[in-house]
């Protein structure tokens, strides 16, 4: 029996440990399938961690030692190389790792920390060959950052999601050349600051509207050919183009790792692909709490961070029994705003409230209304898919509220 | 000098070697590719057919009943795979149910068990998933589903158990006859056998031109598949067929072994032996027609899409004779190839034996063998001894489909040894999951550099040149 068993030792799992630490909490378990603590962090050896969390410029291992030397100096205790099998909704976690054999444990709460994996080509459909070179832009940076070895050497990537961009850049400082980055989308899904440091700073041609429509290749990657597509994402005959490269890099889209939320019932978002959650990211199964990128993929670990500090703290709220629903707000998008994290409010607090848009919009406006009531409004000058937004909702304006509409509007 | 040379080493030739173990016989399998298993045998619909399709008194005919017969005792024996889940061809009109009348009349007469028609509301009743439009459908309750490959790879693995070798990246190039057998060569050395058996796939037509047999040819049929994930709440538990027409038993949507969704094949006459592209027409035409027999493709949880080439032989028929004394032909072995493969196997000693080849029983044959699942299949408590005395076991590497390195290491020492990425995925399922192998490739990379004491950077996805790393990063170099 533990108090909190935390899956996961990546940045949300550690930062949520640490939070129910600091909330006094001390019967804490985190279990982590990988050899040591950071998660995916470990791979990430490009900086940009931790601007808006520490003020500085740090690297993912850097960002990822803060917190695990916090760990290691508060004594929370931790199991690596356990690969968590299953979660039963009356919170048994079944694990098994090399020492312990196959274990269970019961814990009062549960923190779902898993993350996300990346979705690979196979999900795809892209006609042609299965040959060798044909890697997820992650696997490609573990390859290169954590192995040492060079999976290719003449580069197209399909996608341009932040790690699409990155390995365009880490890729071509190890000495191979980046032939194009093609993105389906008019517009790219990656951060604006990593297509400007990844690509233009380095002559790397973003093709947006431009799909790969065949592989070849018997043995090798020997080419990829190319196409313009439409405003259906259907390609326009009359535009392939055939590129020769050895290797194409997959990144298209990161999906939550929420096999074992299935295991414990945990209903899922069909948007987010993560738990559906209330301000306090508990779960819809009591006292199982989910945070970062299993919940919703998130653009910057500084948020992961702050949001697994919320799920921390309030799994020792819970576990102290102070968790009666005050009330209960639904809340709904318009379409332009695809979700929102969190989708329910239970309590009478103040609460940000997260959200990605489905498209690029300028000059817009951003509102939260409650029927004909509106309860808040900011403008922004641009938002787009790749750069999640968020609204600061007082708990004073939850007074009488029923039903939360976030909608936007271009001016 | 051997007794028996196999050449090829996909499931009729893995049989066909594993039955010969039987008996006090050198038998050689010689394989072109860096493993078994690796023409048609990895990429097929991977059912057991009932027996209903082929014309009365064709040789597919009566091997495909007698291998279906066959096939759950044998996949015991060898730890592979197999559910008899049973078949279905649905109609969707009239003239469709009078096919399936046809084929019911053609099943009898070729003693297909239990065969029967099962009107609409039966039928929805057994697969409620099924389109309301599907109007009745031919039942054939023997029918069932295997795992292809794994059967090449025990077959092989269990006749190396008792004694035959295999020989891969052994790619005949000639064949001589001498006076009392064959030398059969490769670029990389030659073999003596008193005995060769073809089962060269879609090369055997090559192979037996080797031998002056140039009575058939064989050319390459391509059939793509989409693979879908495991769900929870299944699609159907049959395997699902269009009522058939010329051009074969058309696209069907069926579980696998494995609990996936498998959906495929196209059906589509090529010239080249080895395009195993996969082409939008054909997504397209998987997507249109299982979208019409059932209500809902879970499409979004696509894993992976492939292309197998069915070697379909110019007489219509499979093509097992032996054209000159000492060379039999096991050829044409398309679909329901895999089906009669025990069949064929059995068929192919029986003429040896009439040819007049000693076959004495080996005493100690074992016609067991330890299923790669094994571990996968152990109650917990038997796991955890096991994990007691070898860690290895308790360390999971491909987490989409629970493999322990344990297992990899446990099936990269066992026969037929396997020398690649792709090799130890048809093996143990690691890199077979939802990633495809984002995670774990790179550790089974390690594994397989480590346990076969090979350099990093030669690890290859499937021989030949299929290379997946080129060298050392600048910063590796330095290590």
């Amino acid at each position: 029996m533990k108090d909190l068993v935390i899956i996961g030792g990546g940045p949300a799992g550690m930062s949520a440990a640490i939070a129910a630490y600091e909330s006094g909490l001390r019967d804490i378990l985190i279990l982590e399938r990988d050899e040591h603590l950071g998660g995916i962090l470990q791979q990430c050896i490009h900086n940009g961690f931790g601007l808006h969390k520490f003020g500085e410029e740090l690297t993912g291992p850097e960002y990822a030692w803060k917190y695990e030397k916090k760990i290691i100096d508060l004594g929370i205790e931790y199991k690596l190389n356990t690969m968590v099998l299953s979660v039963s909704e009356n919170k048994v976690v079944t694990a098994t790792n090399s020492t312990d054999g196959i274990f269970q444990i019961k814990a009062k709460a549960i923190i779902l920390a898993m993350g996300c994996r990346e979705r690979s080509k196979g999900a795809l459909n892209i006609a042609g060959s299965r040959p060798a070179g044909i890697f997820s832009a992650g696997t490609a940076q573990k390859y290169v950052n954590m192995k040492g070895y060079l999976p290719g050497k003449n580069i197209v990537i399909l996608g341009s999601g932040d790690i699409g961009l990155i390995m365009a850049r880490r890729m071509t400082l190890e000495g191979a050349k980046v032939h194009a980055v093609c993105e389906l989308m008019p517009y790219s899904g990656g951060l604006a600051r990593n297509i400007e440091q990844c690509l233009n700073d380095f002559g790397i041609p973003l093709k947006l509207s431009h799909t790969i429509i065949q592989i070849h290749g018997k043995d090798r990657v020997e080419g990829v050919t190319i196409a313009e597509v439409d405003g259906n994402r259907k390609p326009i005959p009359g535009t392939e183009e055939y590129i020769a490269c050895d290797t194409i890099l997959f990144s298209v889209g990161l999906i939550p790792e929420n096999e074992l939320s299935q295991s414990a019932n945990v209903s899922l978002s069909r948007i987010t692909n993560g738990a559906v959650v209330d301000q306090d990211r508990q779960t819809s199964v009591e006292g199982v709490f989910a945070c970062g990128n299993v919940l919703h993929v998130h653009d910057l670990v500084d948020y992961v961070s702050d949001e697994a500090e919320i799920a921390g703290k309030a799994a020792v709220e819970y576990i102290n029994k102070n968790t009666d629903a005050e009330l209960q707000i639904v809340l709904k998008t318009d379409g332009k705003i695809r979700y929102t994290v969190p989708q329910v409010i239970t309590k009478k607090k103040d609460v940000a409230v997260y959200f990605r848009v489905s498209n690029i919009y300028k000059n817009v406006v951003i509102k939260v209304t409650d029927g004909d009531k509106l309860i808040l409004s900011k403008k922004k000058i641009k938002v787009a898919p790749g750069e999640m937004e968020s609204v600061a909702l007082k708990k004073e304006m939850l007074e009488n509220v029923k039903e939360l509409c976030f909608s936007l509007e271009e001016v | 000098m051997y007794d028996v040379t196999v050449i090829g080493a996909g499931v009729v030739g893995g049989l066909v070697a594993r039955e010969l173990s039987r008996y006090k016989l050198k038998i050689c399998i010689l394989e072109a590719e860096n493993d078994v298993a690796m023409g048609a045998t990895k990429a097929n619909s991977a059912i057991v057919h009932a027996g209903f399709d082929a014309k009365e008194g064709s040789l597919k005919a009566l091997l495909n009943v007698r291998g279906c017969e066959m096939m759950e005792e044998l996949c015991n024996e060898l730890g592979v795979r197999y559910s008899n889940n049973g078949s279905m061809v649905v109609a969707f009109n009239d003239e469709e149910r009078e096919t399936l009348q046809m084929l019911l009349q053609r099943g009898i007469a070729n003693n297909v068990p239990d065969l029967r028609i099962v009107e609409k509301e039966e039928l929805h009743k057994m697969e409620p998933k099924l389109s309301e439009d599907v109007i009745c459908a031919l039942l054939a309750p023997s029918a069932g589903i295997v795992c292809p490959y794994g059967l090449a790879i025990s077959a092989v693995g269990n006749a190396m158990d008792n004694g035959a070798e295999l020989r891969c990246n052994f790619k005949v190039n000639a064949i001589e006859k001498t006076e009392n057998g064959y030398t059969v060569s490769s670029e990389s050395g030659s073999v003596t056998t008193k005995y060769v058996i073809n089962c060269a796939g879609m090369n055997s037509d090559i192979v037996a031109q080797m031998v002056g047999d140039n009575s058939f040819n064989i050319h390459a049929r391509r059939g793509e598949y989409i693979l879908l994930d495991r769900e929870s709440d299944k699609l159907v538990n049959h395997t699902i067929f269009r009522t058939p027409s010329k051009m074969g038993k058309g696209i069907l949507i069926t579980p696998t072994v494995h609990e996936n969704l498998l959906l495929g094949p196209t059906s589509f006459d090529i010239s080249d032996k080895e395009d195993k592209d996969t082409t939008a027409a054909g997504f397209a035409a998987i997507i249109k027609s299982t979208n019409e027999s059932t209500k809902f493709i879970p499409f979004h949880t696509t894993i992976t899409s492939f292309c197998g080439l069915r070697s379909v032989g110019s007489t219509g028929d499979f093509i097992i004779n032996s054209p000159v004394k000492g060379f039999i032909n096991a050829a044409g072995i398309e679909s329901p190839g895999l089906t009669s493969s025990p069949a064929i196997a059995e068929y192919i000693a029986e003429m040896l034996r009439e040819d007049g080849l000693e076959m004495i029983p080996d005493p100690a044959f074992n016609p067991t063998r330890k299923s790669y699942d094994a571990f996968r299949n152990a109650s917990e408590e038997e796991k955890n001894r096991i994990i007691k005395e070898n860690p290895a076991y308790g360390k999971i590497v491909c987490r989409c489909e629970g493999v322990t390195e344990g297992e990899i290491i446990e099936a990269i020492h066992r026969n037929p040894q396997p020398r690649d990425l792709d090799g130890v995925k048809r093996r143990t399922r690691a890199q077979m999951g939802r990633c495809q192998g984002g995670f774990c490739g790179p550790y089974v990379v390690e594994l397989l550099s480590k346990e076969l004491g090979i350099p990093y950077e030669s690890v290859t996805k499937f021989g030949r040149k299929s290379v997946i790393n080129f060298e050392k990063t600048k910063g590796g170099q330095s290590e």
